[in-house]
């Protein structure tokens, strides 16, 4: 018996950044915002770079309660898209399919979204990293937390309910 | 205390850079409460299946309404943040709609204020999306005797 060669390295990558680019850059509220996503194998981490109209409180300064929401529904929402979607990706066969057209998979709906907010977010670049607690046919629950300058220091964190597409 | 106006509270978000970005108005204020509106806008987005308005949008709206409730309350001092917020999405907002939510501080302990806020499109009976949120404020009697 011998075993597939191992796929290109360079093919690997392709396939999952242009993956995600076309996941993410075809969400208008997404660029709107300004949100990136870093991939490192299949973790990722979103990133919403700093920007003056993203304050709420001009005071402080701080990023609006809302924004910082926001970031962390659409970090759970790509997350649990692009975890779905792994399989499929790295599936046998999937080097004959072309990635820049395939039909990517509808969007979960969100059900509910909870969000603690810990420190008030500052003036200054944000991340997120989200995690799917549990993903089942019709329901997914999804963890995600946020920090800005150390990654023990949350700044905010949420828990989502999410409807799966049919 | 004398209540705030509409045109107050307006100036009040217009002093918001994402609330000006967001063009959200002020619909209508009072003890306590509050009620505001979001224009449908395609750079909110968050399906381009559907063109139905991302959460992230309504969560905006509806945590600036939550806390324009907050500042209607007579027991604040001024300065607030939120806690924690909870929404429950109901149904997709039509696309090309207006989504208007209102807020009303229902209790206050010294420092934190409970709030429940509610939001729909063209029809009040049905709405889009329902919140809870706690927010942190400073009270009222802080400031005064700081002054004093």
């Amino acid at each position: 018996m011998t075993r597939a060669r191992p796929e290109p390295v360079q093919t690997l990558k392709e396939r999952r950044d242009s993956v995600l680019r076309r996941m993410t850059s075809s969400i208008p509220y997404i660029q709107f915002l300004g949100i990136e996503f870093e991939r490192r194998g299949d973790e990722l981490t979103a990133i919403l770079p700093y920007k003056d109209m993203l304050i709420g409180n001009p005071e402080l300064p701080a990023i609006h309660g809302g924004v910082t929401s926001a970031f962390l529904e659409v970090a759970s929402i790509t997350e649990l898209t692009w975890s779905n979607f792994w399989e499929v990706m790295e599936s046998h066969g999937s080097a004959s399919t072309d990635w820049s057209t395939e039909p990517l998979p509808p969007l979960p709906k969100t059900i509910d979204f909870t969000v603690d907010f810990l420190r008030p977010g500052l003036p200054r670049d944000a991340y997120a990293r989200a995690r799917v607690n549990r993903s089942g046919r019709r329901y997914a629950s999804v963890h995600v937390e946020a920090w800005q300058d150390n990654r023990s220091r949350l700044f905010a964190q949420a828990t989502g309910h999410f409807l799966m597409p049919e | 205390m004398t209540q705030i106006g509409i045109a107050e509270a307006q100036r009040f978000v217009d002093r918001l850079p994402h609330c000006r970005e967001l063009n959200i108005r002020v619909e209508d204020t009072g003890l306590a409460q509050a009620s505001m509106s979001l224009p449908y806008d395609k750079r909110l987005i968050g399906d381009p299946d559907t063109g139905v308005i991302h959460g992230g949008a309504v969560s905006v709206l509806m945590d600036t309404c939550a806390g324009a409730s907050v500042l209607m309350h007579p027991a604040n001092g001024g300065e607030l943040a939120t806690l924690d917020l909870r929404i429950d999405y109901m149904r997709a907002a039509k696309p090309g709609s207006t989504i208007t939510a209102e807020a009303k501080c229902f209790h206050v302990t010294r420092t934190v204020a409970f709030i429940r806020v509610l939001a729909w499109d063209n029809d009040r009976s049905v709405p889009v999306a329902a919140a809870s949120a706690a927010f942190t404020f400073t009270p009222i009697s802080t400031l005064e005797r700081a002054s004093t």
